[in-house]
């Protein structure tokens, strides 16, 4: 029986990898993560969970201990954030690369210095080249339904990549709200056992697995690895509709979610918890009689290229929030991705919530009256003290 | 939607008194979310926490800026922070206090909450004890759901007396009036 229970996104994760039966977690503390290990430690020691729980001197072991372990073909699950995803840097590359369906959640964390803990979308969008799936979610529920379901798309037998959900720091991490829990035995039965047919490591049949690839072959498995991770769409698509008959619930089409769309000319594009403050103020406009929309990227990677051209048709103005930066560049990474697919469109970037800055409706209400009068390409840091 | 702002300090449990709130309107059948202040946390500094209680699904994310309500866990608090900064017109503020009768400009209920938690608990930790106050005061949600939410929280003894101490508040309160 699914059970309802006021948890916070960090234990929703921990449930979602209980619930996943992983047999491998790799894991080092990090804020604002923590408590995602040590429920997951906890459930170890207390024989609810039948797993191996490795503890590692850093985050860079972390992964390397999960792609051994991963190798091997057993289900694979870690946690971190900030700091610790840019020391897994090298590593996630080589997850992705040997295509190993790992699965960790990313509690989004600015990056120092000056050193920070709250939270900002900069550490996961560092790592968008390393051919990870990413999917943002935007509340306590969608972590624990998109950490069951990253399992499901990740071992796929067309996708096998790895998968990294990521919640808002602190915002969704400590913050405790009404989760359905849904039944163990039926979420098991949903993912059934991982078994790797193709490449794994066994001693009654070795292998090497990640040796050299000589300029003779590597480029052709960077083209495999972006034909599977560009395929993964459809994947995940189809692992949406599936949840949503056992369970009963589903976000947009798995890639995207519309809120509002139809007849909003101002429509803003957002990731992650502050989607829920933007179907807020939206809600608010509406009964004032002005009609504002939404297009929520659950996936970062794989962009939703067309869903985006697609639902994005009608709007004049589109306004991309942003909580990362690329320096240099005067516009965050969704903006950039936004307009580079959107022609002949207006399209204003706003930086927000870097390092924990609060996104209040005022600000959502500043943005959309901004994008309104403004020229196409603007970029502006929302919030910003003078 | 009803928003309720915690004042603390670090270490006296404002963040689990948000959380057990939101447990508590949780279990009256509201939605509700309970958030710490995210920022600096220090013991012995003030902190602040948040809940929301509504009749549907809170999508809101920011941090409370207008409350309904605001609980003063320490009087010592009222001369380094403005307690009521934001309250709405109609606010109502409790606060933990030996003084009988205080002036914040709003609706205000007092209650020597530390000597409730010392004489139960044994310890001046006063944020269950201020939670009880504080739904005597308010009645936002039910004094039953409360304790059953301290039971849930602290295991055993220490939840039982968590829970008598919420219960002596908010009789404490209930008979004030």
């Amino acid at each position: 029986m699914e059970k309802i229970d006021i948890i916070t996104g960090t234990t929703a994760a921990a449930m979602a990898a209980k619930l996943s039966n992983v047999e491998v977690i790799a894991a080092y503390p990090i804020t604002p993560q923590s408590h995602c290990v040590e429920a997951l430690a906890k459930y170890v020691a207390d024989g609810e969970l039948d797993a191996e729980f490795v503890k590692v001197e850093s985050e860079h072991s972390a992964m390397a201990t999960c792609i051994g372990a991963s190798a091997t073909g057993v289900r694979t699950f870690t946690a971190t954030a900030s700091q610790g995803l840019a020391l897994m840097h090298e590593m996630l590359y080589i997850a992705s690369g040997m295509r190993l369906p790992i699965v960790m959640l990313n509690t989004n964390r600015a990056l120092s210095a000056p050193i920070n803990i709250w939270c900002d979308q900069q550490d996961s969008i560092a790592e968008r080249d390393s051919g990870w799936i990413q999917i943002y979610a935007e509340d306590n529920q969608e972590t624990l339904d998109s950490v069951v379901q990253a399992f499901k798309i990740a071992e796929d037998e067309e996708v096998l990549l790895p998968v990294m959900v990521n919640i808002d720091g602190f915002i969704l991490t400590h913050t405790v709200e009404p989760v359905a829990i849904p039944d163990e035995e039926k979420v098991r039965e949903y993912l059934g056992i991982y078994e790797p047919k193709h490449a794994y490591l066994d001693p009654d049949r070795p292998i090497t697995q990640g040796p050299v690839g000589v300029p003779e072959c590597y480029m052709e498995t960077r083209k495999d690895l972006n034909d599977a991770i560009e395929g993964s769409r459809e994947v995940i698509k189809r692992v949406n509709e599936e949840y949503y008959k056992l369970f009963n619930r589903k976000y947009g089409n798995g890639l995207v979610e519309g809120y509002n769309l139809e007849d909003a000319d101002t429509v803003l594009v957002a990731m992650g918890s502050v989607c829920g403050t933007i179907k807020y103020v939206i809600n608010e406009l509406k009964e004032k009689g002005k009609n504002v929309g939404l297009l929520r990227i659950r996936t970062y990677r794989p962009f939703p290229k067309e869903d985006v051209v697609e639902m994005l048709k009608d709007a004049n103005n589109v306004a991309v929030l942003d909580k990362n930066i690329s320096l240099g560049f005067n516009m965050g990474a969704l903006g950039i991705d936004v307009s580079s697919v959107l022609k002949n469109k207006k399209v204003c970037n706003y930086i927000v919530g870097l390092g924990g800055r609060d996104i209040t409706p005022q600000d959502i209400e500043e943005i959309i009256s901004h994008v309104e009068g403004a020229k196409d390409g603007e970029t502006k840091w929302i919030n910003l003290k003078e | 939607m009803i928003e309720i702002r915690f004042h603390g300090r670090g270490g006296q449990g404002a963040v689990t008194a948000a959380q057990i709130l939101a447990t508590s309107a949780f279990y009256d059948g509201k939605y509700s979310q309970g958030f710490p202040f995210f920022g600096v946390e220090r013991r012995g500094a003030p902190v602040m926490a948040f809940t929301r209680i509504d009749d549907k699904k809170i999508i809101l994310r920011s941090q409370i800026y207008n409350p309904d309500y605001v609980v003063v866990q320490d009087a010592g608090l009222l001369s380094a922070v403005n307690v009521v900064e934001g309250l709405k017109k109609d606010g109502t503020v409790v606060v933990n206090t030996t003084e009988e009768d205080m002036d914040l400009g709003f609706k205000t209920y007092t209650i020597d909450a530390t000597g409730i938690a010392l004489d139960i608990l044994g310890v001046p930790i006063v944020n269950t004890t201020m939670l009880g106050a504080f739904i005597g005061a308010t009645d936002i949600v039910s004094i039953d759901s409360v304790k059953k939410a301290i039971l849930n929280t602290f295991k055993g003894k220490l939840g039982e007396k968590n829970a008598k101490a919420a219960e002596v508040a908010y009789n404490t309160i209930k008979n004030k009036e």
